[in-house]
């Protein structure tokens, strides 16, 4: 029996690749999450491998394949790309489907997304050059931490007394955190205020008008930094299930509306 | 490789002008010029900012060098970024302007693309005196007070208002008394007496190649646009050195009849325009061919800027010398106030039919960056248009991120797209 048709979307991000297959109802059928590296095109089709046995389904079967991402021209299987700001909003659309402001905390990026009541983008931001607020932050900071990233969460959520960094700069926040470590402060207040930290880099992007929802594998891995940005901005924030696969679900979309 | 295949995209390519062809050539003419006479010591050379004086300095015979043209030329050949840190050694901050560090890095490295560019030439030509005019910004002063050490040669200026409102006479009055002050000491510089009726007619041919290269300019206000942004920034180079001269006159001419052959037959600078884009702020100078391709390959024509636009004089009067070309440089779009600013900038919106908006926050030029202080979320508002901001430099390549750069141009690109339909 002829298998049903299903489509692929891929997000090669500078930390991690994210392959998501709906099916014609746009049900998420399978995905698979890796290490980028340094081949991305050998990293998407590894991910694509996965991805497509937890879905029970075989290459055949994809209609239409969209890339997005640092690494979207990388993807030899993809037949177009689209930017990962597109591919966000249009994942997010699907689950939330009504006016949003999106906050995405990537790798290497953040992206802060508005969109209309029709899921029109009207507009977007990403971070300036700096990595602060990113998942590098995070990433830096644990190295210097001598924790793992897994271990972050946790400890954040321990914290009794937090520290405030204050600094723009990943560099400058490392020394602060170095200046913490020698006066002797407790590792989750600092873990804590490594957070606050990202947050604030966030907030001062973009104001948030509309609902607010919140993805990114920084956000699929650290649910303590949202409810703390709840507690920051004093409002709810949606969190789709997959927070990480939002722009390979995206991505799969266009596959599926842009069908050759 | 399995599966679906990657299409192959057809990338819209900008069309050349034939006429760029004239605007190099008197681009070579006029630093050849300027060369021997740098080697002869006669005529005398004066170094004039960008939007300075140069009537004067051209009614009183001096031939005139431009050091802003010379720092974008070493942006553009891509030489900037090396030599920017040899003046940040000096004192001289990577955060200020990074035309001044660039240019004052190559002089002390003994660098100049105009020695790549035109055969013969080996150093940039030697001032008698350096004019500067602060309505650019501050930076122009301490730029040319290095160079005016270097060379032992006298440095003159003209402080402007800037967050100028309305212009009132007073404005006027004040700015043609500093011009008129620096006849004496230029005289005493030239060995020549000053002569009105020369700086008349000079004043009349600044005005008339201003004329051109606002008519230029404005001819991409037709579907498709004939003319881009990026083609600007390389033709405008007659408008800034060349101003008060019969031959730039001539050369735009020539271009101008060509724009309106291209806009009879309904030809476009890009292939297939889709998308009309503003571009507010300096070129980047290092990615001008990326961020021209980037551009056309998304079928995004970047066609108007208020960069290009800035070499408009439309006040210069020919039988009120002074007071009219006190006028036009105060009427300048960098001294004006932040209404006045957005005022301007909403009407070009308007003439040019747009799209959308590019602004560029270039670190090192705060004068030339007007996203700093909410302009693009007011003129948002005000008009309907989506606008974007890219983070990046006039001259300093450390400053950029070509990927962030692409990302964001992209799904600009599609939000008009989507937008559209």
């Amino acid at each position: 029996m002829k298998s049903k048709p299903c489509y692929a979307g891929v997000d090669v991000g500078a930390s991690r690749t994210k392959v998501a297959i709906l099916d014609t109802s746009k049900n998420l059928i399978g995905h698979a999450v890796k290490k980028s590296g340094t081949d991305f095109t050998a990293t998407a089709d590894a991910c694509l491998i996965l991805a497509l046995k937890m879905a029970g389904k075989k290459k055949s079967d994809i209609k239409n394949t969209v890339s997005t991402g640092y690494g979207r021209k990388n993807v030899s299987f993809a037949r177009d790309t689209k930017t990962e700001i597109g591919c966000h909003a249009k994942g997010c659309f699907l689950y939330f489907p009504f006016a949003t402001t999106i906050i995405d905390i990537g790798g290497q990026d953040n992206k802060v997304i508005k969109l209309d009541r029709s899921g029109k983008r009207t507009g977007f931001k990403m971070n300036r050059k700096c990595a602060a607020g990113t998942g590098a932050f995070l990433e830096e900071m644990a190295m210097r931490l001598d924790v793992s990233l897994e271990e972050m969460n946790g400890l954040a959520s321990q914290s009794k007394n937090m520290i405030k960094l204050g600094s723009f700069c990943t560099v400058f926040s490392a020394t602060e955190v170095l200046e913490n470590i020698r006066q002797g402060k407790n590792l989750p207040d600092i873990v804590k205020g490594v957070y606050y930290s990202m947050i604030k880099r966030v907030l001062e992007m973009d104001a948030l008008t509309e609902k607010v929802v919140m993805t990114g594998g920084v956000v699929a891995h650290n649910a303590f930094m949202v409810k703390m940005t709840e507690e920051m901005i004093g409002r709810k924030i949606l969190v789709p299930d997959y927070p990480q696969l939002t722009g390979a679900i995206g991505a799969a979309l266009y596959a599926m509306q842009n069908k050759p | 490789m399995w599966g679906h295949v990657m299409s192959d995209e057809k990338k819209p390519v900008r069309k050349k002008l034939k006429a760029a062809s004239e605007a190099s050539r008197f681009m070579a003419n006029y630093y050849h010029e300027l060369d021997a006479a740098s080697q002869k010591g006669q005529p005398k050379i004066a170094w004039c900012t960008s939007v300075g004086p140069a009537e004067i300095l051209r009614a009183l015979g001096f031939l005139v060098y431009f050091p802003e043209t010379h720092a974008a030329m070493l942006g553009a050949t891509r030489m900037s970024t090396e030599l920017i840190p040899e003046a940040n050694a000096l004192g001289y901050s990577p955060d200020i302007c990074s035309y001044l560090t660039a240019d004052i890095g190559a002089f002390l490295r003994g660098v100049t693309p105009l020695s790549r560019i035109y055969k013969g030439i080996e150093a940039i030509p030697k001032p008698d005196v350096l004019v500067f005019n602060t309505n650019q910004c501050r930076d122009v002063q301490d730029w040319f007070a290095w160079y005016g050490k270097k060379f032992d040669a006298p440095v003159l200026g003209i402080y402007t208002h800037r967050n100028v409102g309305k212009i009132t006479e007073a404005h006027v009055a004040s700015i043609a008394k500093q011009m008129q002050e620096l006849i004496e000491p230029l005289e005493k510089v030239s060995g020549r007496s000053f002569d009105l009726d020369r700086l008349k007619r000079v004043v009349a041919l600044s005005r008339a190649c201003s004329e051109l290269w606002r008519n230029v300019l404005e001819t991409a206000s037709a579907k498709p646009s004939p003319l881009t942004f990026f083609d600007g920034t390389t033709l405008m180079g007659p408008a800034v050195v060349g101003r008060g001269t019969r031959e730039a006159v001539d050369v735009y001419k020539i271009l101008l009849a060509e724009l309106n052959d291209r806009i009879k037959d309904k030809e476009g600078a890009i292939e297939d325009e889709r998308f009309r884009i503003y571009w507010d702020g300096m070129p980047v100078w290092g990615r001008l061919r990326a961020h021209s391709d980037l551009f056309s390959g998304l079928k995004a024509s970047v066609l108007a800027s208020t960069y290009c636009n800035s070499w408009i004089f439309s006040a210069l009067d020919e039988n009120d010398p002074f007071n009219s070309m006190a006028r036009a440089y105060t009427e300048l779009f960098i001294v004006r106030s932040d209404d006045e600013k957005e005022t301007y900038i909403k009407k070009m919106l308007e003439l040019f039919k747009v799209d959308g908006v590019i602004y560029h926050d270039a670190k090192t030029c705060p004068n030339n960056t007007n996203c700093r202080y909410g302009m693009p979320q007011r003129l948002e508002q005000q008009t309907g248009l989506p606008s974007l901001t890219i983070n990046a430099d006039l001259n300093d390549m450390r400053m950029i991120s070509d990927e962030q750069t692409q990302t964001n141009v992209e799904a600009f690109i599609e939000q008009l797209e989507e937008n559209q339909t």
